[in-house]
């Protein structure tokens, strides 16, 4: 891929906070267009590669690139066609809904009339038009993710960081934003978010990375790393001592995971795992198609905690 | 300035006043309020100590006593408005609020963003002085073509103080630490600085204190010109206020980078 059809690149990115290695030798590029995901649980650096890609950190070694501008060093002119969804919603919350649109426009030298011009279809994409007058501190969790939302859209952006975007909020109000993500993707955006939740990762990511510690354990496309990795159905057993049942079924499947109490096999002959169990009181089998949740846990041997 | 000289440093000479204006919105909503919190403390002095201390002193430097306080009101009400919006709205807004991280992710730098709260709070300071300043020249302590002089004096105060007030809050890790600067730093300056009593009153050495003190110069401008009286050395106070607004300026810029973007 040449630069111009890439939206960033980081090659060698190292960052260490007092002598805590937080990002360790990264590198990944994300093309102009698609959905990139950072995936991983809490501490893994997913934070900080977003606050460094938009130049507020400074990597201690490697190189950053965003939509062609050097960073940290010209980061500036890169925000200029950067939109940000937070992990933590920092709007005005004394603010009504139309004030947020229109001081965050200034921030990007657009005067009031453009604002206004705006504000309209921005609000229209929230799904907030009835709220135009409301206070942000009267608005529900999922409104003000989606304020957040149309807020980084002021800007008309090219790409789009998202930092946890659904993190808090209930099922209803994250399904409604990943429909508006997928309506932004569809407009030709770029995202790359940050995520530990691994259905929105399934569902919205074109590619993604897995981090843990700092480091790149896994990248590709999400069903080719479930494939690669997994490539079999998966039992879920819980209930009983799961050691004794490693001895049990150990024979039929290619590998085990324990997690906490439950066995994870994976297994090309589910109905084999099945049968050994037949009888045994007390447990129970959920068998299902592998998902990335089974590929994390595979490549770190851990589950990711939410 | 060459873009990638500095990425903390201003990027241009107007993206401050969206900063600004964000803070004039917010201000809009709650502005009676504000306005009388600012002058109620400077108007309670004034009057008070004004009329009642102003019986027993009598005339100081050949002028009313009140007269001669009203000028050290107008600069004591600058400083404490611009040095309490910083350390408590701007502390709030650096920190708590979250609002600069929000600023920080648009094409706005860091300087801007500090410019930005300088000027907002400087506004704040010549609101406030300005006020007592009219309630001054209206009960006849203040010689009313004299506010070409004053205002740019009050507005230099405000900078000034804000941008001391910038390197407390870069460093203080909460609010508890503002109480130190407030108690060991304004309250001092206030009787140190010929705001409330003559500068010749004190001792020697603490004269050559207060000729260093930033509050000092900023009487040394307003008094003269609201008493009508011809100013010396401007130049002089003008230069000294100036370099305590700007280098602060840059020593708090560089301390908010360490503190929030690492």
């Amino acid at each position: 891929m040449t630069m111009s059809t890439l939206a960033i690149n980081l090659a060698g990115v190292r960052k260490a906070f007092g002598g805590k290695i937080v990002v360790d030798e990264l590198s990944f590029s994300v093309a102009r267009g698609e959905c990139f995901g950072l995936l991983g649980p809490n501490g893994a650096g997913k934070s900080t590669i977003t606050r460094m890609i938009l130049g507020m950190v400074s990597p201690d070694e490697g190189e950053i690139t965003v939509l062609g501008q050097p960073v940290p060093t010209r980061a500036r002119l890169a925000r200029v066609r950067i939109g940000v969804v937070p992990q933590f919603d920092n709007l005005e919350l004394n603010f009504t809904v139309r004030e947020n649109l229109l001081v965050f426009g200034r921030y990007f030298n657009k005067s009031a009339r453009e604002i206004e011009a705006l504000t309209p279809s921005l609000l229209e994409f929230a799904r907030l038009e009835s709220k135009a007058e409301v206070r942000v501190a009267e608005l529900s969790g999922g409104m003000k993710r989606r304020l957040t939302l149309a807020r980084a859209l002021i800007n008309d952006p090219h790409l789009l960081i998202m930092d946890e975007p659904t993190t808090g909020l209930d099922p209803h109000a994250r399904h409604l934003i990943w429909e508006r993500l997928r309506v932004l993707l569809a407009r030709g955006k770029t995202i790359l978010m940050t995520t530990h939740f691994m259905e929105e990762a399934e569902r919205l990511c074109s590619r993604l990375c897995v981090l843990e510690q700092g480091r790149k354990i896994a990248e590709g496309k999400p069903q080719e790393l479930i494939d690669a990795h997994i490539g079999c159905d998966v039992v879920e057993i819980y209930g009983g001592n799961p050691r004794d049942l490693c001895a049990q079924v150990g024979p039929y499947v290619r590998h085990m995971e324990v997690s906490g109490e439950t066995l994870f096999c994976y297994s090309s002959d589910p109905e084999q795992v099945r049968a050994q169990l037949r009888g045994r009181a007390g447990l129970r089998l959920l068998q299902r198609p592998p998902n990335l949740e089974d590929v994390f846990l595979r490549v770190t041997g851990r589950e990711l905690e939410n | 300035m060459s873009e990638g000289y500095s990425p903390v440093m201003p990027a241009n000479a107007y993206n401050w006043a969206a900063v600004w204006h964000r803070n004039f919105l917010a201000w809009r909503k709650v502005a009676v309020a504000s306005v009388l919190g600012n002058l109620a403390d400077p108007m309670t002095n004034l009057f008070g100590l004004g009329f009642g201390l102003g019986i027993i002193v009598g005339r100081v430097d050949g002028t009313p006593y009140i007269a001669f306080l009203a000028a050290g009101m107008v600069a004591t009400s600058a400083m404490t408005a611009a040095t309490f919006e910083t350390l408590y709205a701007v502390f709030a807004r650096m920190d708590t609020q979250r609002t600069w991280d929000a600023i920080l992710s648009t094409q706005l730098t860091l300087g801007d963003i500090v410019l930005g709260e300088l000027v907002w709070a400087a506004s704040k300071a010549v609101l406030a002085g300005t006020a007592i300043w009219t309630v001054a020249a209206i009960l006849g302590y203040a010689e009313w073509p004299s506010i070409v002089y004053s205002v740019p004096a009050i507005a230099l105060t405000g900078v000034v103080f804000a941008s001391l007030a910038m390197i407390v809050i870069s460093l203080a890790p909460s609010y508890d630490y503002f109480v130190f600067y407030q108690t060991l730093v304004m309250t001092p300056m206030v009787f140190l600085c010929g705001a409330v009593f003559p500068l010749d009153q004190l001792p020697s050495t603490l004269q050559h204190v207060a000729s260093v003190l930033p509050l000092a110069h900023s009487v040394e401008l307003i008094r003269p010109a609201m008493l009508g009286r011809p100013a010396g050395s401007i130049a002089l106070h003008v230069s000294a206020l100036c370099v305590y607004a700007v280098l602060p300026f840059f020593l708090s810029t560089a301390i908010f980078r360490r503190r929030l973007m690492r």
